[in-house]
């Protein structure tokens, strides 16, 4: 349970004035982290609020990926349901928020419903991250389109979600193989012609990205696999991403469904 | 008399109940049903009720009452047994089914027994002539009501047993003849009674309050059998529901056990926690019912991916994760290229399980059919590989040319190896 009233207000996060680290991860809100010690690996630093409700799970990521002069990143808070999150969310003003999507009160995609404000933020957006153990494409898709800026499995290494969280931060998409497989399947080639031809249809660099997202390759080995740099990799992503937002795709909401059966 | 519940749950059997049996019984199912109670053949108890029916039809009375409140055998509240599985137990000729009803020595013996019994008691009944008009008609009313009856039982019985087996001529003929037969009777009654006279408008009246009845109380009746109908499916979604959680239970606490006594042994921990999500996901994203995946053949390409990936990740312990986009059906060549693509995930999970989880890819477009299998281990050079060790040459490469296919190993930059396998499909399926 997190008392938002210890957050600090929002601050920029590159490590000026805070109070002292709090050591031990014990599923309450961390109170703002200490920065004067140190930064995290690279020097780089994002806020970060836990929204899940098994309190097993927050502790552990909060062990994994809490350790702030390690990892750089810094829990500013938690929540259990959709009302704590959002009251969390408006009141630390984190930078990324690792989003559960099956939570009591209406799930993952309703945090994002009454976040929208947040996410639009032109002076410091709320970006949200997806993290389920569920497969269910239909709950992929939903809090995509709801307006997470990525999905991975809980099945995710502290390691690898550190770096989809800063990934995040910066505001790039992390797709997991799972998903680009999602999002394949639904751009898949139909018979039903585009009702809009820049939204509905992947381009074919975007579809080699996906691809090879989905054969399990990192951004750098796309990269060196197509010969572009890692930021065009990135704006791919993106792009897919903003697509998948924004496409009115009947299959986009109903594929789950009816899988096409070639 | 029913079994404990087929769902392995750790409870106490249920008491023994007495049911009447529905499967090859003669009449009502009761002698039948008594045996398996009382542990006794079948012909004995019938030989029992046949001497009490000679002892002033004591015997038709009781057996009578115990048609009438004894519940047809099925397995007890909250038994989760499939229908085909309702047996009467310890009936001496074990189960049978139901369509194979075959009446065995017992029932034919007791058959023979009960018209000889039936004759004497006929022959031997020294009423009034009075009342002896009346048996008749007595008689034609009984055959009538235990006609209806046990159409009843079938009604009830075709719940459990797969329904549409009966014909539905015969459930109607059943039903008239019993209508009938009573019909026969109560107008033999009132005819002997003298007052055929009244007969006709005793019938007029009759019919009209039944059509009143029928009018105010059919209403109600419509919606109470749609609210029952209702609330059957409800509650059988509920024994569904409550019969999946019950086998994922049960798993899931075996598993738990499992990893506590293999502690220290991290892989297979490892392997038993992924073999269990993996069940688990099945259950929660394929709502198939029974959930029992059965031994038949993949029939298509995210199936057999899908079923390899788990079997090779069972057998060796490295986790092997799946994205499958597109589906067909297989064919030989596809086939084909299953078995390629297993053997490569073997390889993957054996020489390159170290760098983390196996990454599987397999794409339906149009015709063609792309499986990518991709570790993260060391790496190896297809030219370094001893000539004795033809399993990569013989059954990913060859596999794959023989069949029209081809196979591309090569190391990813970046660490780790890469097996690509594409084919064509068979032409014509579309």
């Amino acid at each position: 349970m997190s008392d938002p009233s210890e957050a600090t207000g929002p601050t920029e996060a590159t490590g000026a004035t805070e109070s002292t680290e709090s050591p031990e991860e014990n599923g309450t809100a961390g109170a703002a982290g200490a920065a004067g010690a140190g930064d995290g690996a690279s020097g780089r630093r994002v806020r970060v609020v836990l929204v899940d409700d098994h309190r097993m799970f927050r502790t552990g990521v909060q062990a994994e990926i809490g350790r702030t002069e390690e990892t750089g990143v810094e829990v500013v808070g938690e929540a259990a349901d959709v009302d704590q999150a959002v009251t969390v969310i408006t009141a630390t003003r984190p930078e990324v928020v690792l989003l559960d999507v099956h939570l009591p009160g209406g799930g993952g995609v309703e945090v994002l419903r009454r976040c929208a404000g947040l996410m639009g933020d032109a002076e410091q957006p709320v970006r949200f991250l997806a993290l389920s153990v569920s497969d269910a494409a239909e709950d992929v898709i939903g809090v995509i389109r709801g307006g997470a800026r990525g999905y991975v499995t809980k099945t995710i290494t502290g390691t690898d979600l550190v770096d989809s969280i800063f990934r995040v931060q910066e505001g790039d998409a992390v797709f997991s193989p799972r998903l680009a497989g999602f999002v394949l399947d639904a751009f898949a080639s139909t018979d039903a012609p585009p009702v809009d031809e820049d939204l509905d249809r992947l381009t074919q660099r975007e579809r080699e990205v996906l691809r090879l997202i989905a054969r399990g390759y990192a951004y750098k080995e796309i990269a060196r696999q197509l010969y572009i740099s890692v930021k065009t990799v990135e704006s791919h992503v993106s792009a897919v991403l903003r697509k998948l937002q924004l496409s009115n795709r009947h299959e986009l909401t109903r594929w789950a469904t009816a899988r096409r059966l070639v | 008399m029913p079994e404990a519940a087929a769902a392995p749950l750790v409870e106490p059997r249920p008491p023994r109940k007495l049911y009447r049996s529905s499967d090859g019984r003669w009449l009502g199912g009761v002698a039948r049903g008594l045996a398996g109670h009382l542990g006794l053949p079948v012909v004995w108890v019938r030989l029992v009720f046949v001497g009490l029916f000679m002892a002033d039809g004591l015997g038709a009375l009781l057996y009578a009452a115990f048609w009438f409140f004894v519940p047809l055998g099925v397995g007890g509240v909250g038994d989760q047994k499939p229908p085909s599985l309702v047996s009467t137990e310890t009936a001496p000729d074990g189960r049978r089914r139901l369509v194979a009803r075959k009446p065995d020595k017992g029932q034919i013996v007791a058959l023979l027994l009960m018209v000889v019994v039936a004759m004497v008691f006929v022959g031997n009944v020294n009423l009034g002539s009075g009342a002896k008009a009346y048996l008749l008609p007595a008689v034609l009313v009984g055959a009538g009501v235990a006609l209806v009856w046990r159409q009843a039982d079938n009604a009830r019985r075709a719940r459990w047993v797969a329904a549409g087996r009966r014909r539905r001529t015969l459930t109607l003929l059943r039903a008239v003849g019993g209508v009938l037969l009573v019909t026969a009777g109560v107008s033999g009654i009132f005819v002997l009674q003298g007052s055929a006279a009244h007969l006709g408008s005793v019938l007029q009246a009759a019919l009209a309050v039944l059509v009143g009845i029928t009018l105010l109380a059919g209403p109600y009746l419509v919606r109470m059998t749609q609210d029952l109908s209702e609330e059957r499916l409800m509650r059988i979604r509920a024994q569904e529901r409550a019969e999946v959680a019950a086998h994922v239970h049960d798993s899931v606490l075996h598993t738990l056990t499992l990893i506590q006594r293999n502690a220290e042994n991290a892989s297979e921990v490892r392997r038993l926690a992924r073999a269990q999500e993996r069940d688990l996901r099945t259950w929660l994203y394929k709502p198939e019912g029974t959930g029992k995946d059965e031994e038949d053949e993949p029939a298509t390409v995210a199936d057999a991916v899908r079923r390899n990936a788990a079997e090779v990740e069972d057998k060796h312990g490295v986790p092997i994760e799946v994205v499958v986009v597109g589906d067909c059906p297989l064919d030989e060549r596809v086939g084909a290229q299953m078995q390629a693509a297993r053997e490569a995930m073997v390889n993957a999970a054996k020489y390159g399980g170290e760098g983390g989880a196996v990454q599987v890819y397999a794409e339906v477009e149009g015709r063609t059919v792309f499986v990518s299998v991709r570790d993260r281990g060391p790496g190896f050079d297809l030219d370094a590989i001893p000539a004795d060790r033809m399993g990569v040459r013989e059954s990913i490469i060859g596999r794959m040319e023989r069949n029209g296919g081809t196979a591309r190993l090569r190391a990813v930059p970046g660490g780790g190896t890469e097996v690509e396998l594409e084919m064509e499909r068979v032409e014509n399926t579309s």
